[in-house]
């Protein structure tokens, strides 16, 4: 199948809390056939809700980190005094380099008169490729602390490419991740439709206008859909009339619902239960199916 | 020009060009004396976290390259590419071999500039 | 970690694994009702929400800025040893040129250190801005990313090194367990997670607990939205020896202050006072280390 037949979904949402990944596991269930991509790889939850078994594993490396050699340390500092990120202490008689802290830019690696100093590459996290009940769907973890550079993110919608030219599959639906950093414009750019779910409050605007203002900016066609709208009925007026303008459709509006939370608790998508967001969620997969 | 670059996921000049450069699978070099081919890979450009584009370029420059065909170049490989005298023609052909003969035929022009955002 | 402080100016950092759990709306409540002079730093430098809840107007911006290098053509001679040691691309060697690239540097000094002409000088780089106010008893510190910047962790370092020494500090962190949580937490002396009773709140707790560990730094729970089944939380709670601070209850009302951009500790005095209650709990832990809140 040519990548020219797939299209590709991202669900993103600004601030992270909106409901991004119930609409997009709802999505999974409601798709006829689709990849599904967490490209959240910071706090990957979709999996929670799509149970999936996984059949591949790998290794995420990203970068490098320096590692003093203990015994070949002669405790001259002079590895600390040139670190800028403050990432090497003295400890007794050796240095000793903190591994969160450390940049990985190998200044201290190339000054150490002895040698003393290692520079391999980092292991950042992992990546999977599984099985689920909608689909298969590729997902990630970034190990605790790691740089969120989104380079992992790009290796997931990579893979997820390569699962959909080879099972013939033409939609991928990807679960973005929050803010508008490097993760956000790699789980963005080139992709068919970015779906932003945000809820009535004046940050959820604030940063609404921010993800828009980059979908602009990589000329990527955007929606919009309001969760929990019927607790700020003012604000959700203000805030579909600022997709508008902002040049994005406006594809429904998802009401405050327990059932929600309900479906998490039972591993399952809101549209898996009798649920009045489930059934909100439905009108908005319509909407967006025409879009794409 | 003498050697040129085609962004491609391919070996051979029948392979499809690939729109991207900074991750590009790999790029086809062209001599247009010898009438030949070879592959270089672009593997520093795709493990790159940030800073592809450079990479990639980097990759062309160091690898002799005048003239680069590709369908979208962002700004930072454009500048790299500007600074060592690479030009630079955006082409959406198919295949190398049709943007080849695109480029050939003078019916290309070269970029002045970048001409998508950096991510692209 | 923060031995060399005044006992009164410890730091609590605010943060939680995933985003939307009410971190920040903790955070600012916290600050309000904290009942002495306090600075609330707002470190979720993408994203900055605090000033929009406490509107503060006369705030005086900093600039916070890296050190970048700048080549001198005249020094040049095209050796290739910046580029080579390079590892983020922000600076590149093409045969006679060295060419910068600012947004991807990471301010490390490598390059100036090898180049064997004295061709490379540092220059500062406008990465972001700071604001400081001052809103009733709250010293304010917002921390905002310039547009473009893609590394975050020094422009959260420049919200740090405005906070002054002897006042206590709470900081809102950005959602997460990535780089730019860490350069928040780094010189905290207690941290607060705000988690929700969903599978999702639970399971993202468990990365920033894991981060917790891996920081040594004490942490309580404070979990948002309480209306559901708690057995799970509550039991990695025991297990994980996590006190849980405060429970905020899945009250409509809260979420209708906090989506006018009204603070719920004023609206709703019986929540003013829980939070009162939050403070009083967290200033006593801090101040006497070893006993629990």
């Amino acid at each position: 199948m040519s990548k020219d037949h797939i299209r590709e979904l991202v669900v993103l949402s600004g601030k992270g809390g909106t409901g991004k990944t119930s609409v997009t596991a709802s999505f999974a269930l409601l798709a006829n056939k689709a990849v599904l991509a967490d490209c959240d790889v910071d706090a990957a939850d979709l999996h929670l809700l799509l149970t999936p078994m996984v059949e591949q594993r790998h290794a995420f490396m990203s970068g490098h980190e320096a590692v003093i050699r203990q015994q070949d340390c002669t405790g001259c500092g002079i590895c600390m005094d040139s670190c800028r990120f403050d990432a090497i202490r003295k400890d007794g008689t050796v240095c000793r380099i903190d591994p969160v802290a450390c940049e990985g830019c190998s200044v201290c690696y190339r000054l150490c008169p002895d040698k003393a100093i290692d520079f391999p590459e980092r292991v950042c996290g992992e990546w999977m490729v599984s099985g689920t009940r909608c689909g298969p769907m590729v997902h990630a973890q970034l190990g605790v602390a790691a740089e969120n550079s989104g380079k992992l993110v790009t290796t997931v919608r990579e893979q997820a490419w390569a699962v959909a030219v080879d099972k013939r599959i033409p939609l991928i639906i990807s679960d973005g991740p929050p803010g508008i950093g490097c993760p956000v414009i790699a789980s963005l750019s080139g992709v068919s439709l970015a779906l932003v779910v945000t809820e009535p409050t004046v940050s959820g605007l604030h940063d609404l206008q921010r993800v828009l203002a980059l979908a602009r900016h990589f000329s990527v066609p955007a929606a919009v859909c309001v969760n929990k709208w019927d607790i700020n009925p003012q604000q959700t007026e203000k805030i579909e009339a600022a997709a508008r303008s902002a040049g994005a459709a406006v594809t429904g509006r998802i009401r405050y619902d327990r059932s929600v939370t309900q479906a998490q608790l039972q591993q399952k998508a809101a549209v898996e239960l009798d649920s009045g967001a489930g059934d909100d969620i439905r009108v908005i997969w319509k909407q967006v199916t025409e879009l794409l | 020009m003498n050697t040129i670059a085609f962004t491609t996921a391919g070996q051979e000049l029948a392979a499809a060009l690939d729109p991207r450069f900074g991750r590009a699978a790999n790029f086809l070099i062209y001599d247009t004396a010898q009438k030949s081919t070879r592959i270089i890979k672009n593997q520093q450009g795709r493990s790159a976290a940030q800073g592809a584009g450079i990479q990639a370029a980097e990759t062309i420059v160091r690898a002799g390259v005048d003239t680069l065909v590709t369908g979208h170049c962002g700004p930072k490989a454009f500048k790299v590419l500007a600074a060592a005298d690479v030009q630079v023609f955006n082409c959406n052909a198919a295949t190398v071999d049709e943007a080849l003969h695109e480029l050939l035929a003078g019916r290309l022009t070269a970029a002045e500039n970048s001409d998508v955002e950096g991510h692209w | 970690m923060a031995a060399a402080r005044k006992q009164n100016s410890y730091r609590i950092a605010v943060a939680s694994g995933k985003g939307g759990t009410g971190k920040t709306t903790v955070a600012l409540n916290l600050a309000v009702m904290f009942g002495e002079p306090v600075q609330l730093a707002d470190c979720d430098v993408e994203e900055p929400n605090d000033n929009l809840f406490l509107r503060c107007e006369q705030l005086t911006p900093h600039e916070v800025t890296m050190l970048v290098p700048e080549v001198d053509p005249q020094r040049c001679n095209g050796c290739g040893a910046c580029g080579e040691l390079c590892q983020f691309r922000g600076i590149v060697s093409l045969g006679s040129r060295a060419l910068v690239f600012p947004e991807l540097c990471h301010g490390c000094g490598g390059c100036a250190l090898v180049c064997p002409t004295g061709a490379l000088t540092e220059r500062r780089h406008r990465i972001g801005t700071i604001s400081v106010g001052q809103s009733g008893l709250i010293r304010q510190i917002e921390g905002r990313l310039e547009v473009g910047v893609s590394l975050v962790p020094p422009v959260i370092r420049g919200v740090r090194d405005q906070l002054l020494d002897d006042v206590p500090a709470i900081l809102d962190a950005p959602p997460g367990t990535s780089c730019p949580v860490v350069a928040t937490l780094r010189e905290s002396d207690y941290l607060v997670l705000v988690t929700d009773p969903t599978p999702f709140g639970l399971h993202d707790l468990k990365l920033a607990v894991a981060l917790a560990k891996e920081l040594r730094l004490p942490c309580g729970v404070v979990v948002n939205r309480v209306g559901e089944d708690l057995v799970g939380l509550h039991r990695y709670c025991q297990d994980e020896n996590l006190p849980i601070l405060l429970s905020l209850p899945d009250d409509r009302q809260i979420a209708e202050v906090t989506s006018r951009g009204d603070l719920v500790a004023l609206a709703l005095p019986e929540y003013g006072l829980m939070f009162s209650e939050l403070a009083t709990k967290l200033k006593h832990n801090l101040t006497h280390p070893g006993g629990t809140p």
